[in-house]
């Protein structure tokens, strides 16, 4: 009995510095939540006076843009995957990656052949474990993505729909989708398809309103060279604030894992201690018994021998 | 406060600046427009270059911006640009480090070449405070 004791006097201890483990991984996630959010706030302006700038120029000029292009027959489809680089996470990572293998089972129904770009170590793993091929992979920025970061996977994305110019058997892929985590609330982050190319422009977070009217802009130089230079940031900025949104969500659903880890801690410490506190009466009540039944032995020779 | 106009000088991942000013300059890829009252709306390509706005309160400011844009409408300006760097905050010996750097890189390197841009921007930024 007094092995076990001490036993579950060593669990005890190594769950209790798993909680304080447990516990500062929470805080820190809940810290870079802020950070993040701000991140998300400091970023829309940029991305509301570009959808501006994009839905004026395709109200006035009537330009047909490679970018914004219904390709007749797709046949070739890419998707990112916007995973996290770190575990620890819950179900944050498997939850997008399912949501890809949807996306990518409905492509395969509609005939189209699908090439695969993902972002955190997470994603990259799952793909090369079952080895899968995966034309490019970044990783090393889930948790506080630059706008950099977004504009290296945009110009790789936009090179890869435009196809290679000098090459004309080379069409590059017909649609874009992006895979990401949409961050809903503290509580709430849902994985979330969208198409990215060809663009639909006007749509999504930063529309403006129906009965504000656009001014009659000049162009400078015309309204398809605005345009060229326009539509791959737009690309870029919903790029950016699609990684945005998932790090907020990979943060929140790292603080709620670890707060369930920090519960389960606090629980096995009860149960334990419980346990060994049991564990420590029985032992005392056996050696009470044992002296008890040693005197009343002793006794008994006595009496016997009177 | 119809008077002047509202700009907004925006980089990709924050607001850098916004306010009143009088007038702007800005450089587009066909020149160096200058913006008052009363412009009408416009909606330009910007290069690589120098902002010059001059707030309401006679004092002015430089800022070195990426490519980007300028839209102009109703006494509303918004510079929008990947990256801005406001002159008092820029490290001009890095830049100048920059310019070294890429000064003799390919001239077919696009990224090289915008990288270049950018760089003699800032040094420009700084050197006409």
């Amino acid at each position: 009995m007094a092995v076990s004791l001490r036993e579950y006097r060593a669990r005890i201890k190594s769950t209790e510095s798993m909680k304080k483990i447990t516990r500062a991984m929470e805080l820190i996630a809940a810290s870079r939540i802020i950070k993040a959010q701000q991140r998300a706030r400091q970023a829309a302006p940029y991305a509301r006076e570009l959808t501006r700038s994009v839905s004026a120029v395709a109200t006035y000029a009537s330009v047909d843009h490679p970018l914004t292009t219904e390709p007749e027959d797709p046949k070739k489809a890419a998707m990112l995957v916007i995973t996290s680089d770190r575990g620890l996470a819950g179900a944050y990572s498997s939850s997008v990656i399912k949501e890809s293998e949807r996306l990518a089972a409905r492509l395969r129904d509609e005939g189209k052949e699908i090439s695969t770009y993902i972002t955190g170590r997470k994603g990259q793993a799952y793909f090369t474990f079952r080895d899968r091929p995966v034309v490019e992979a970044w990783t090393g920025f889930s948790d506080q993505p630059t706008y950099d970061d977004a504009k290296e996977i945009g110009d790789t994305l936009v090179a890869a729909f435009l196809g290679d110019p000098e090459d004309d058997d080379d069409h590059g892929v017909d649609e874009v989708h992006l895979v990401y985590t949409q961050f809903k609330s503290m509580l709430v982050q849902e994985p979330h398809t969208v198409r990215l190319l060809p663009l639909e422009v006007v749509e999504g977070e930063a529309k403006p309103e129906s009965d504000e009217v656009l001014p009659l802009y000049e162009f400078e130089p015309s309204g398809a060279e605005v345009l060229d230079e326009l539509l791959p940031r737009y690309v870029n900025s919903r790029i950016y604030f699609a990684l945005l949104q998932a790090s907020a969500s990979e943060l929140a659903a790292r603080q709620k894992a670890m707060k369930a880890a920090t519960d389960n801690a606090d629980e096995l410490i009860k149960k334990f201690t419980r346990i060994a506190n049991q564990a420590r009466q029985a032992g005392i009540t056996q050696e009470i018994s044992e002296i008890v039944g040693g005197v009343n032995a002793l006794a008994d020779a006595n009496a016997a021998k009177e | 406060m119809a008077e002047l106009l509202q700009v907004e000088l925006v980089a990709a991942d924050r607001l850098v600046w916004s306010g009143e000013a009088t007038r702007i300059i800005a450089r587009t890829s066909e020149g160096d427009v200058g913006i008052l009252r009363g412009h009408a709306p416009l909606l330009s390509v910007m290069i690589e270059g120098v902002v010059e706005i001059d707030t309401n309160d006679d004092g002015s400011f430089l800022a070195a911006v990426d490519a980007g844009f300028i839209s102009v409408a109703n006494d509303r300006v918004s510079l929008l640009a990947e990256h801005v760097d406001l002159a008092d905050h820029i490290d001009v010996d890095e830049a100048r480090e920059a310019v070294r750097k890429y000064s003799d890189a390919d001239p077919d390197d696009t990224a090289a070449q915008s990288a270049l841009r950018r760089a003699e921007a800032r040094v420009r930024a700084v050197e006409r405070r």
